[in-house]
């Protein structure tokens, strides 16, 4: 395939690499102009439109989002009749449609302490959004854990040999 | 269940796996088809039996190494899970913002219409 045919193809899915010991990065286009992607990202009544994946039967109780430097956030979510979790943290820097950045604890794991995450929209010639989301965890062992959520290319490519190991076994 | 995972990011690891899966081996089975000396043939098996990735079955003199192919299955399942919700949630995202774009062009012309 060549690169074109690579990058049209690509664009549009979800790219996940692990960066280094400590850093996720997160790629995606978005067919939208980036104040909008950004909105849709920074705005509590727009992020809860998106930010559970429908089909995990997880629901979103709270999420309030204060998108200031010095501002706070709080999603709680979870399952019916399970106790409840809570992502928060605090805004870092703030440049509406373009970049913010924010500290993030996942509080039932607050001794892990704090992770940074830092998005930037970046304007492609056809009027899209090229998002970056870097992810900066707290220690190794704690994107350890994240990454068992298979998000890393060299993880992925494990996971992907081993779907077709297992469906042959 | 992340160290099954981390078990099977390795390699030569993996490649042991794929072996294992057509047949049980030996651990010096295993060192001459992956050209690996049998103390580091050994040290991986470790690593994939603490995992609970592999079996062993010392018979005569030999041990025997075999796959547990639930293991395998169940992680793939969890793992798959945890893969799907970034791309799940940048679907939603996408689906939320090029409609909030359409929207506001469409405004964009009536605007421009109704000014000219």
């Amino acid at each position: 395939m060549s690169d074109d045919a690579a990058k049209t193809t690509d664009e549009f899915s979800t790219h996940v690499e692990r960066a280094s010991d400590r850093e996720l990065v997160l790629r995606r286009t978005f067919r939208a102009r980036p104040q909008i992607v950004f909105d849709a990202m920074t705005k509590a009544e727009l992020i809860r439109k998106w930010w559970i994946p429908r089909s995990r039967g997880v629901e979103l109780f709270e999420c309030t989002t204060d998108p200031r430097v010095g501002g706070a956030y709080r999603f709680v979510f979870g399952r019916k009749g399970q106790p409840p979790m809570a992502f928060s943290g605090v805004y870092k820097d703030v440049v509406p449609g373009a970049r913010v950045a924010y500290t993030q604890i996942f509080e039932p794991m607050r001794e892990a302490g704090e992770g940074l995450i830092t998005a930037t929209y970046e304007a492609t010639p056809e009027g899209f959004t090229r998002l970056v989301q870097r992810e900066l965890y707290p220690s190794k062992e704690v994107l350890d854990g994240a990454i068992a959520s298979g998000m890393e290319k060299g993880m992925r490519e494990t996971l992907d040999q081993l779907a077709v190991l297992v469906t042959e076994l | 269940m992340i160290e099954t995972f981390a078990a099977l990011a390795e390699p030569n690891r993996f490649r042991i796996v794929e072996l294992l899966r057509t047949s049980e081996r030996t651990v010096g089975e295993l060192g001459q088809r992956l050209d690996l000396s049998q103390p580091l043939v050994s040290k991986h098996l470790r690593v994939l039996k603490e995992a609970g990735v592999v079996e062993v079955e010392p018979r005569a003199r030999e041990r025997v190494y075999t796959l547990r192919a639930k293991r395998l299955r169940e992680m793939n399942d969890w793992l798959d899970r945890y893969r799907e919700i970034w791309d799940e949630r940048f679907e939603a995202l996408e689906g939320l913002v090029s409609a909030m774009e359409q929207k506001e062009r469409s405004h964009e012309r009536r605007r421009r219409k109704n000014n000219r």
